[in-house]
């Protein structure tokens, strides 16, 4: 009955919804469109299906494939470091969403950019990290310009998109369902990967996502962390824009890159019906 | 009577400094069905808690079939619970949640499908066990939270509020169902809720509970007619509670005048508290009351009139199927044996307890 | 007890790795010596130099400028946005948080690109204004995702109420809605704002010559070697913006404990 006396006032809610979907069909459907239009065709205008074919390339084909790897690794390594995490927060009764929250934040208040680039002080043949291996008699870690440190640049910037969403579904699962399936005979762990885990798929899928996709297009800390010579796609794509200036490849590369994030989308959209996963 | 299933013995608990249990000693018998009853915050989750092993207590031991469990985890415990907000499993269908304790216990897939048919069959719910827990109502989901316990044929059922998320009628009805399955199964049930109501009609017995203590225990005739103290006999059913003197026995003086009663052994001149249920005062014309005094208020219940009377500076609650207007004079008369005498509180705790009522 | 003191470590461990390069930047701030390599000894030289530079000082003028701007450009249109997704059906609605959902999913990259072609077929002319339009437009969904799930919760019949009572129907929504949706609303600008302010990708995309944020700045820096006076300025926001987060959150955490004693007892 509530919903019904709402809804009733569908003119208005059309017209508030104006400026909105005005502004969404300029500035995402449209410029969404471009990139289609430019990938599908050549300096003329003419249709033609060769800079998407381009992807195929050995260069190209060679980036994407190793996007893909250090994105998949770098999503897997951040799962594994967020559930556990995202646990101990959930039960840690903080009963402090936003301050959970605030502290994933924060350190976006310092430039991406900086963040990544202290990595490379970090990470240096005579870096900090190295100085602490050395006083504890560890071989040094030289990483630095390989593909292990974009994937530490991926996890570092990444992780908390992975934590929040899996700390949000954790949060709401209701203690009396855990309660409940130990009271029927299961033990922890049966409890854990019968009912704890299924019912936080929504946030883990939501964190996959939000992981998956910036890692896998990242243009920027491939080339803070990796050095020149490590060609992801997202480099490859930056670089027809901002340099060779043929948008035409450029979009095309783009129209594949969004064939996995439109898959993406899919997988979340089936997953996470209600949005429960959602980061905020 | 029965042989004793559960003995809680000198039970405490506190959360964050505040004692929720204190020293509560409390025995279970086989096949009964006990109520635990009381206001909000006044313990009786938190023993069901303690008895389902998700709570442990600060102090004293559970005894379960004459064996010490208080340190043993919820899936070791041969009870399972129905909980308030039903806790269904939500990505599971009804077929899936009736049948996760058995798949635990690793039981044939044979002998889980005849219990999920035997168990849907128990709460009426037959051919459910596709659906899923969101799409079914409160009562049905209710009714799937009992069958998912029961199915582990567990020697005690703990309920959790289980009707209080329903409607009035629906609660009726299932209050009647769970009546019957309690008879079925031949099990145990423990029952919590704060509804008078419900307790007086489906249990064996009634435990009142109040602050952490154990208010009073009896059948519900004996917790409704003999309320022990002011607390019990202002949270069960409507009642006057009246300052009085025992003048000697079997003679009481309420409000100055002296009425017979059967009650004997609380000493002469003794400052005690009257309990006289509404429907037990009678209402006469005033020359033929012990004490007179004015009708100031009337509602029509149904059943009944609901009077309120002026008298000797105290407003008595009546109930009546005869009517009185409002401003009739009209004279008071108790049966003794309808005339309930209870010990004033000895202890500032206990006081304390009762005054929060 | 083992298990607990093991998850400590292990959430401190975590934290360390996500602020241990904040720590760095903020050490090397106070280092005199000019390259990142050497500790030079304790100096506070670049905070002085900072105020001097004047193109960093104009970076940081645009930045908190789009910042501003873009994230109150979103809050209305975001909000306005939730008030007509709520009164809608299921079906519109499912499109139009899709619709929201968008930027949020696609890459950024993308995002910029597509951008940076709108703008090149429109003929604009990049600059502030296109950063400003780009910027709006990725700070619309986090508005809308801190909105909706305030706005769902608001009880229908107290604005219907307060229309019985007399009130216009935008005064309506001013005096009993919108002080209920207001923690959404300020939580969706601050993480607008943030989003913002640290955005690098679709700004490289869409900036022109000679415009620059501090992200674009810094990063042309990359190869040359970063100004020190960048980690100079980057302290001050960072200390800032703590300092602001821990007072603003003091007052309403007494108010919290209060409510739950109260409660309890």
């Amino acid at each position: 009955m509530k919903l019904n006396t709402v809804k009733h006032n569908k003119p208005a809610g059309r017209l508030l919804s104006a400026p909105f979907l005005l502004w969404e069909t300029l500035f995402i459907i449209v410029p969404l469109a471009m990139v289609f239009y430019y990938g599908l065709t050549d300096r003329s205008g003419a249709f033609t299906l060769e800079n998407v074919a381009a992807i195929l390339g050995a260069e190209h084909a060679k980036a994407l494939w190793l996007s893909v790897c250090l994105s998949f690794v770098s999503t897997l390594i951040c799962f594994l470091l967020a559930y556990p995490l995202a646990m101990i927060l959930a039960n840690m009764n903080v009963n402090q969403h936003s301050f959970i929250v605030l502290i994933f934040i924060l350190p976006m208040w310092m430039n991406f950019l900086l963040r990544t680039l202290a990595w490379q002080t970090l990470l240096e043949k005579n870096g900090v990290i190295n100085n602490i291996l050395e006083f504890l008699h560890i071989p040094p870690l030289n990483i630095i310009n390989t593909p292990a440190a974009i994937i530490l640049g991926m996890v570092y910037n990444f992780l908390p998109f992975m934590v929040l969403p899996i700390y949000n579904s954790l949060v709401k699962v209701d203690p009396n369902v855990i309660n409940a399936a130990r009271d029927l005979g299961a033990n922890e762990l049966q409890t854990f990967f019968k009912i704890t885990f299924p019912l936080t798929i929504p946030g883990v899928i939501s964190g996959v996502t939000m992981v998956f996709v910036p890692a896998l297009t990242t243009f920027v800390i491939s080339k803070l962390l990796g050095g020149s010579k490590i060609l992801l796609i997202g480099n490859v794509i930056e670089e027809e824009f901002t340099q060779a200036g043929n948008w035409h490849l450029g979009s095309g590369l783009s129209i594949v890159l969004m064939i996995f994030i439109i898959f993406n989308m899919v997988i979340s959209a089936v997953f996470d019906k209600n949005g429960e996963g959602n980061m905020l | 009577m029965k042989k004793e299933l559960i003995n809680l013995i000198d039970i405490s608990k506190s959360f964050d400094g505040e004692l929720v249990l204190d020293e509560l000693d409390l025995n279970v018998h086989e096949n009964e069905f006990l109520t635990l009853l009381g206001p909000s915050g006044c313990g009786k989750t938190t023993t069901l808690r303690i008895l389902g092993g998700f709570v442990s207590p600060d102090k004293g031991r559970v005894v379960f079939d004459g064996k010490d469990i208080t340190s043993l985890p919820p899936n070791k415990r041969q009870l399972n619970t129905v909980f308030q907000k039903y806790a269904l499993f939500t990505h599971m269908d009804i077929a899936e949640n009736i049948a996760f304790g058995l798949k635990i216990k690793n039981k044939p897939k044979s002998y889980i499908d005849d219990k999920i048919k035997y168990a849907l069959k128990l709460v009426n719910l037959e051919g459910y066990e596709k659906r899923m827990p969101n799409s079914l109502s409160g009562g049905q989901q209710q009714r799937i939270a009992i069958a998912r316990a029961i199915v582990n044929e567990p020697k005690v059922l703990l309920l959790d509020e289980p009707l209080g998320a329903l409607d009035l009628k629906l609660r009726q009805d299932m209050q009647y169902e769970l009546i019957r399955l309690k008879n079925e199964l031949g099990i145990t049930f423990i029952y919590v809720t704060h509804d008078q109501e419900e307790a007086l009609t489906m249990s064996d017995t009634i435990v009142v509970m109040n602050q952490g203590y154990i208010q009073q225990i009896g059948s519900p005739e004996t917790i409704y007619n003999e309320p022990e103290n002011a607390f019990v006999a202002d949270f069960i059913g409507d009642s006057n509670i009246i300052d009085s003197i025992m003048l000697e026995d079997k003679l009481v003086s309420i409000l100055g005048a002296r009425f017979a009663c059967v009650d004997t052994g609380f000493g002469t001149n003794k400052p005690v508290d009257v309990v006289i249920r509404p429907e037990d005062v009678e209402l006469v014309k005033p020359e033929e009351g012990v004490i007179q005094g004015t009708v100031t208020h009337l509602i029509f219940k149904g059943v009944h009139y609901e009077m309120e009377v002026m008298a000797n500076g105290f407003e008595w609650l009546v109930h009546s199927t005869q009517l009185f207007p409002v401003g009739t004079q009209v004279g008071i008369r108790v049966n003794p044996f309808n005339i309930q005498i209870m010990n004033k509180p000895e202890s500032e705790d206990e006081e304390a307890a009762q005054l929060e009522a | 007890m083992i298990k607990t003191t093991a998850q400590k470590i292990y959430v401190g461990l975590i934290f360390l790795f996500l602020y241990a390069p904040i720590l760095t930047l903020m050490m090397l701030s106070f280092n005199a010596s000019r390259t990142r390599a050497k500790w030079g000894g304790f100096s506070l030289k670049w905070y002085a130099d900072l105020f001097r530079n004047r193109e960093i000082m104009q970076a940081l003028w645009n930045t908190l400028l789009i910042a501003f701007i873009a994230s109150f450009v979103a809050v209305v249109i975001g909000t306005v946005a939730c008030i007509a997704i709520n009164r809608m059906g299921r079906r519109s609605r499912a499109v139009m948080m899709g619709i929201t959902n968008i930027p949020m999913l696609d890459a950024e990259i993308v995002t910029g690109i597509s951008l940076m072609l709108l703008f090149i077929s429109f003929g604009l002319k990049f600059g502030l204004g296109t950063i400003l339009l780009s910027h709006i437009t990725f700070c619309i969904p986090y508005v809308v995702l801190s909105v909706m799930p305030r706005i769902r919760q608001v009880d229908a019949s107290v604005y219907e109420a307060a229309l019985d009572l007399g009130a216009p129907p935008l005064k309506a929504f001013f005096k009993v809605v919108f002080p209920d949706i207001l923690p959404g609303v300020l939580s969706g600008y601050l993480m607008a704002f943030t989003i913002s302010l640290d955005d690098f990708i679709i700004t490289h995309f869409t900036k022109g010559a000679g415009v620059d944020t501090l992200s674009t700045k810094i990063y042309t820096e990359v190869k040359k070697g970063i100004k020190p006076e960048m980690y100079a300025l980057s302290t001050i926001i960072f200390v800032t913006v703590l300092l602001l987060l821990f007072l603003v959150n003091k007052a309403p955490k007494e108010k919290r404990g209060k409510i739950q004693t109260v409660k309890t007892g």
